[in-house]
């Protein structure tokens, strides 16, 4: 069982990915995760007000399966195949985190400083994660697509569009990484 | 029951980037760092195989689940949205250290700190949505 419980290897995993992507388009449809965001919008009722969420978004419940279906895969994995071998990181991110004051993984997927239940009493904690995600949906809505429509999907079919969102994607990245984040831990 | 094989594809993605790490924040924060190749690696797989994957369906002509030709559509053409939108987001990946899926996934594998970054980033999407008229794309 080893070979489940450890860290899977990313040419084993990105060959999946790509199979997932290739499975979806076989099934008639374009693989892509924050569109689903754009779904939960409008199944509040929101697009009799606002125009962009008044479209055919019940076509689009079988990505909100694929959403069900993630979900249930996020929890077998986490309860059933992980070990303390997890999330072995380069030591040197390990020092880097430890001087921001972040616990390191020791087989968590998710630092207790970000994600611990205790971040509920702590407001700047509540901000960190609701403007990462505010970011997330506004920037991957505008963008068209994020990881999964632009980076591996868009990427796939040679789009240069994808290709722009990505650098951006990395571009954001690295400017949060090198010089938001330590100005917030 | 229509629906089935998509949970299933969802079931197994969330499985392979739960174990394959890519919904860690740490994973993310040590890509950034440039300190591994973990995530470079997956997501260069995942490019690599797609290409050669895609190519086929082209060349080949080959027909999906309903028999009809296979055609996989190509973005809309643009500029300000794909750098403006994607610094935009690469800001918000990096700081929770989650894209879309693993939102999904890290919610359904019980963290519910995950749903504030869900909350956030249905709220953000709702935004875009109030002023994308405004927005350069």
């Amino acid at each position: 069982m080893e070979f489940i419980t450890h860290t899977w290897h990313w040419s084993v995993a990105g060959f999946l990915i790509a199979t997932i992507m290739l499975l979806l388009n076989y099934f008639g449809k374009v693989f892509g995760m924050s569109s689903n965001l754009r779904s939960l919008c409008s199944m509040t009722g929101v697009g009799s007000k606002v125009p962009f969420f008044d479209w055919d978004w019940k076509s689009q419940r079988w990505n909100l399966a694929v959403v069900l279906g993630a979900m249930f895969g996020g929890y077998v994995a986490v309860h059933f195949l992980c070990d303390a071998s997890n999330v072995d990181l380069n030591p040197k991110t390990i020092e880097q985190l430890t001087a921001m004051g972040i616990d390191a993984p020791n087989g968590k997927l998710l630092p207790d400083t970000l994600f611990g239940n205790q971040i509920f009493e702590s407001p700047k904690m509540i901000i960190i994660l609701l403007v990462g995600g505010l970011l997330i949906g506004f920037g991957s809505r505008y963008a068209g697509g994020c990881t999964s429509g632009h980076a591996i999907a868009g990427m796939s079919n040679l789009q240069l569009p994808s290709l722009k969102a990505v650098i951006g994607f990395f571009i954001g990245g690295l400017i949060m990484a090198h010089i938001i984040l330590p100005l917030l831990f | 029951m229509k629906y089935l094989k998509y949970i299933l594809v969802g079931f197994v993605f969330g499985i392979v980037l739960t174990k394959a790490e890519a919904v860690s924040w740490y994973r993310i924060y040590e890509m950034f760092q440039f300190q591994s190749f973990h995530m470079y690696g997956i997501i260069m797989t995942a490019i690599a195989v797609g290409v050669i994957g895609i190519q086929i369906i082209k060349r080949k002509q080959l027909k999906d689940i309903d028999g009809n030709l296979l055609i996989i559509q190509d973005k809309e053409k643009g500029n300000a949205r794909y750098w403006i939108g994607g610094i935009l987001f690469g800001l918000g990946w990096a700081m929770v250290g989650a894209c879309p899926g693993p939102i999904f996934i890290m919610l359904g594998a019980g963290f519910m700190s995950v749903g504030l970054i869900l909350l956030g980033a249905v709220l953000g999407t709702f935004l875009y949505g109030v002023v994308k008229d405004k927005l350069p794309h």
